[in-house]
């Protein structure tokens, strides 16, 4: 009767839910560890889609042929640049259950797992690859910790650049191939701009803010100056320091009035589309350039943020060996994919950024690639601050919350540079 | 042994659920508690590479003590505040339309409820999009939407406001859980009988009186449900602003994004003491409700 | 009360109206009704409009400035490369939250039918306790709860989430059941206790066969949380092993150039699931939300 049939179908539906689970029990077991002979290697990242999953892949296929014998498990947890990664990854790390190996930007981002214990010294990997002489030596130091380093970076990008379209700046009777000499050269620029009702400069949420910031910062401060802002050497305090979050709010004055809810591609999206003039942006929006099938110098310019001609300032995507990683054979065999001359080039081709090694196969890398590794080769080198680099973590998320008051108009000046200063010095 | 066997069968079937909440609730609490009465606000002390000290409220005290914070906590009871109310009056005016038999009611009912079968995750990027604060010529969202249909005044700049934007985030909220507003309400008002409302209608009342005299008394528990799911769904919404505004963006800062970002920065004390924070919150909103529940059911 | 009041009276009353004044009224209040009605399904249906159409729309095509703009060219690209890249989630979802639902309304039947028919001294304390969980607030207690699941060596995946879904889900299943069950009338259970039935023969030949509305409440609850949680998915979970809310995080951020079109047609297709259980089980939905919640 009923209750037999409800309860025929209740129990049905039960089975049926648990056989499925069953099922996914099997199936989902991780990576399958009993692979025979083979290891395997757990590699945690955000690069899930676009050409980050593209440079991801082709480092894969060179990790194929140079270690068949390792099998690649893929740990990549995308969203907003990794902050959902890195949130997972801090409660592996506590909770004891570490990835084979994480992706995370070479400098100071690194200091709290360090701090923690939680990286291994990869010093003599360095000496076994043979990483040493092939990594520029300026690198090298930054990425030095006490004697030690904890990380292979894979890439280098370049925060400090301008993108620019041409024919916004003809518009505003401006040459586009002008060089501006310094930042109040710009602002001339882009008052010019401003008169033809386009937006001057734009700029997408808070962390493509900061990147601005650091910019301005540089230029005005110069590359000595900028670095003794991390090293406690420069004063925040200081005139010279107020000048230049000066600069930085005239400059936020030309920015579009959207940009708090904006990501950084559509910022470049506004170049692109000819509505901005100008854009401060690390050198993968090229990769938005590529694929809007645009050309340089026709339909997109791009210089080094005026006044830090001549200062390349650096960030690097690296992978680091974690205390107790499951896999360490593994995880080795990873690094040395990642530093080899033929993983960085296929990286890197794909990726759209340049080797941190300096023999690595560029021929057929992209015209303004070229010119980055050039520039890398001669300029004098900075870490950034928005990109992991300048500070650990606790550091650049209140600068960021700092600035975001700032630029919403919740703080004044004085206020700002004061909370910078009690950020940088904390 | 009588009373035993009495109190023991019960306790039996519960034992299984009630171990397990004292150990993922009551006992996950006792150790975020600890966590929030220390100093370890750094990665080094969490792995034990650093000594950890209790610090007693310390920590509390300088939260609360923050402009910062006291700007989340604004925001979280603005946001409440306006979401409680939106989606309140939308599911019963929704439940109010449909309440009546009328053909195509499934149609209408599937439609106010698929908003909640949406995930913020997914429809961030959309409202992301409607909210774009920009207005006049360069609008898009909402504000071109307005221009297109002649309602140019009412563009505005969304929750790109410091005092205020945090209202706008609570249009998202509300467009969600309106649908689930309404199906409590519709079976609130399918629970009262028909004769009552004949009986008064008989009785010469309006149907303004209708509402008034019978309807919102019966009404009255269900509304409470819904308040109370509703406002503890608002203190612990997090995904939606993440995906809408993100976590850096000072205009819709709550204290569950706080807790994020502390925790993003390896200060887990801080992150801890937010967390407490949010529960004490939350606290003040259901004993009442425990209590009236007890006393109404004490009293029948 | 009022309405007892309303109740005694009415048969001295005169006989209702439905012709004349009051019967133009109710049709007038038909229409504004329909007009109301249709009105917000514009309302509620504009942003569905937006990811319906950007997810036909070719990438350069799929931007925020043209939200409003009819696809310049229709294509189905993305809603392929959505679907290829989410079925096999999606198949894990429906892994995890059946058997999570199940699991946890039973247990919160049994919970409900106790805590509403046993009157032991402190039983208002316990369903309190019970309760109390629902309101935790989950990113405070993350990294204790990933030691915890992780030190018990529970599999990463759909494991972990069921039993995560099922623990949590137990407060608020057990106030749904017991509300609808403090609804049911003494005699029933009575009549079964006096025959000598102990609570477990109670529940199975009494309290089961009448629960139907409310564990169709209640699996719909669940169905709908579990689907839709993406906290536990990224903390419990890799895109190998989890949940459509990872993969379709993944379509929608995973990289630097996001691809609109694609990311709004996953969208849609993940909410697809949940969307058909409503409808197909609406009409329960209604009935039974009422014996839950009324009572308060």
């Amino acid at each position: 009767m009923k209750r037999t049939r409800v309860l025929t179908t209740v129990a049905g539906v039960a089975a049926a839910g648990l056989a499925l689970a069953g099922c996914s029990g099997g199936g989902s077991d991780g990576g399958g560890s009993e692979g025979g002979s083979g290891d395997e290697v757990e590699v945690f990242t955000w690069w899930a889609a676009g050409t980050e999953k593209a440079g991801l892949d082709a480092l894969v296929e060179v990790f194929d042929e140079q270690h068949p014998d390792v099998e690649f498990v893929n740990g990549a947890v995308a969203g907003g640049a990794g902050s959902a990664a890195k949130d997972l990854l801090q409660s592996r790390l506590q909770a004891g259950d570490p990835p084979d190996t994480f992706q995370a930007h070479a400098g100071a981002e690194l200091q709290d797992y360090i701090d923690a214990a939680q990286v291994e010294d990869v010093s003599d990997l360095y000496e076994e690859f043979g990483l040493t002489e092939a990594f520029p030596e300026d690198l090298i130091d930054r990425l030095t910790v006490d004697g030690a380093i904890y990380s292979v970076p894979a890439n280098i990008h370049r925060a400090n650049v301008v993108w620019a379209n041409p024919g916004v700046l003809e518009e505003a009777g401006l040459d586009p191939e002008a060089e501006y000499a310094s930042i109040d050269d710009w602002i001339e620029a882009m008052e010019a701009v401003e008169e033809t009702g386009k937006t001057p400069l734009s700029v997408a949420t808070t962390w493509t803010q900061v990147n601005l910031l650091e910019t301005v910062l540089l230029a005005d401060l110069g590359a000595e100056g900028y670095e003794g802002l991390w090293s406690g050497d420069t004063d925040w305090a200081g005139s010279e320091v107020t000048d230049a979050l000066e600069h930085f709010e005239t400059l936020m004055g030309f920015t579009n009035t959207d940009r708090d809810g904006l990501d950084w591609p559509d910022a470049t999206q506004q170049i692109i589309d000819g509505q901005a003039a100008f854009n401060v942006m690390g050198d993968w929006a090229e990769a938005s350039f590529a694929e809007a099938g645009f050309e340089a110098p026709t339909d997109y310019v791009y210089f080094p943020v005026p006044g830090t001609d001549g200062v390349f300032d650096f960030l690097a995507d690296s992978f680091t060996l974690p205390v107790g990683a499951p896999h360490p054979d593994g995880a080795k065999a990873w690094l040395e994919t990642v530093g080899s001359a033929e993983g960085q080039s296929a990286f890197n081709q794909a990726k759209g950024s340049i080797p941190a090694r300096t023999d690595a196969d560029t021929s057929e890398f992209g015209e303004y690639q070229q010119t980055a590794i050039t520039s890398f080769a001669e300029d004098t080198i900075v870490s950034s601050l928005a990109h992991g680099a300048a500070t650990p973590v606790a550091t650049l998320n209140q600068i960021t919350d700092a600035t975001s008051k700032f630029t919403t108009g919740a703080s004044d000046l004085a206020t700002f540079q004061e909370e910078l200063a009690a950020a940088a010095g904390a | 042994m009588k009373r035993i066997r009495k109190v023991g069968a019960p306790l039996l079937l519960l034992a299984p659920s009630l171990i397990v909440l004292a150990v993922f609730v009551y006992g996950l609490i006792a150790a975020n508690i600890t966590t929030s009465i220390t100093d370890n606000h750094t990665a080094a002390q969490a792995t034990g590479q650093q000594p950890t000290a209790f610090v007693g409220i310390d920590n509390y005290v300088g939260l609360l003590g923050s402009s910062d914070f006291q700007h989340s906590i604004m925001n979280l009871l603005l946001f409440t505040g306006v979401f409680l109310v939106g989606a309140m009056v939308m599911g019963f005016m929704w439940a109010w339309v449909l309440e009546r038999p009328a053909r195509g009611e499934g149609l209408f009912r599937a439609i106010y409820l698929f908003p909640m079968a949406v995930s913020f995750v997914a429809s961030g990027v959309v409202w992301r999009w409607l909210l774009n604060s920009n207005q006049g010529e360069n609008a898009s969202g909402l504000n071109r939407l307005f221009q297109m249909v002649g309602l140019d005044v009412l563009q505005n700049n969304w929750w790109n406001n410091i005092t205020f934007g945090i209202v706008a985030i609570a249009i998202p909220a509300i467009w969600q859980l309106s649908g689930y507003v309404m199906a409590l309400f519709l079976a609130g008002f399918r629970g009262i009988p028909d004769e009552l409302r004949e009986a008064a209608r008989m009785d010469g009342a309006t149907e303004w009186q209708l509402y008034r005299h019978v309807l919102f008394p019966q009404l009255a528990p269900v509304a409470l449900s819904a308040l109370v799911i509703i406002g503890h769904m608002s203190l612990k919404s997090f995904d939606l602003i993440m995906s809408i505004s993100k976590a850096a963006n000072y205009q819709t800062k709550v204290p569950a994004v706080d807790m994020f970002v502390f925790k993003n920065s390896f200060d887990y004390a801080n992150s801890a003491a937010v967390g407490m924070v949010l529960l004490v919150l939350v606290a003040v909103v259901i004993i009442p409700y425990l209590w009236w529940t007890n006393r109404k059911e004490n009293a029948r | 009360m009022s309405t007892t009041a309303l109740l005694t009276t009415s048969g001295t009353a005169p006989p209702p109206r439905t012709v004349g004044r009051a019967g133009a009224s109710r049709a007038t209040w038909r229409t504004v009704r329909y007009a109301v009605a249709i009105f917000f399904v514009i309302i509620v249906l504009i942003p569905v409009y937006v990811l319906l159409v950007t997810s036909f729309k070719a990438p350069g095509d799929a931007a925020p400035t043209r939200a409003w703009a009819l696809p310049q060219e229709w294509t189905l690209d993305n809603w392929q490369a959505a679907w290829t890249t989410l079925w096999p989630a999606i198949l894990r979802s429906f892994q995890m939250v059946i058997p999570a639902a199940i699991i946890s309304s039973v247990l919160g039947s049994l919970n409900g039918f106790v805590l509403s028919r046993w009157s032991f001294r402190g039983a208002n304390i316990v369903f309190a306790g019970i309760l109390f969980g629902m309101f935790i607030p989950y990113q405070a207690v993350m990294i204790p709860l990933t030691q915890l699941v992780i030190g018990a060596g529970v599999p990463s995946g759909v494991p972990s989430l069921i039993l995560l879904h099922v623990v949590y889900g137990i407060p608020i299943t057990t106030l749904i059941f017991r509300n609808y069950y403090a609804s049911v009338p003494h005699e029933l259970v009575e009549a079964a206790r006096v025959d000598g039935a102990g609570m477990l023969r109670t529940y199975w030949s009494v309290i089961l066969p009448i629960s139907i509305p409310s564990f169709v409440v209640v699996l719909i609850w669940q169905f709908t949380n579990a689907w839709n949680d993406y906290l536990f998915a990224v903390f419990f979970a890799s895109s190998q092993n989890g949940p459509v809310t990872l993969a379709l995080n993944n379509l929608a951020n995973g990289a630097m150039l996001q691809n609109y079109g694609v990311s709004m047609a996953g969208a849609l297709l993940a909410s697809l699931p949940p969307l058909i259980v409503y409808i197909l089980l609406g009409k329960y939905f209604v009935g039974g939300l009422m014996s839950g919640s009324v009572k308060g």
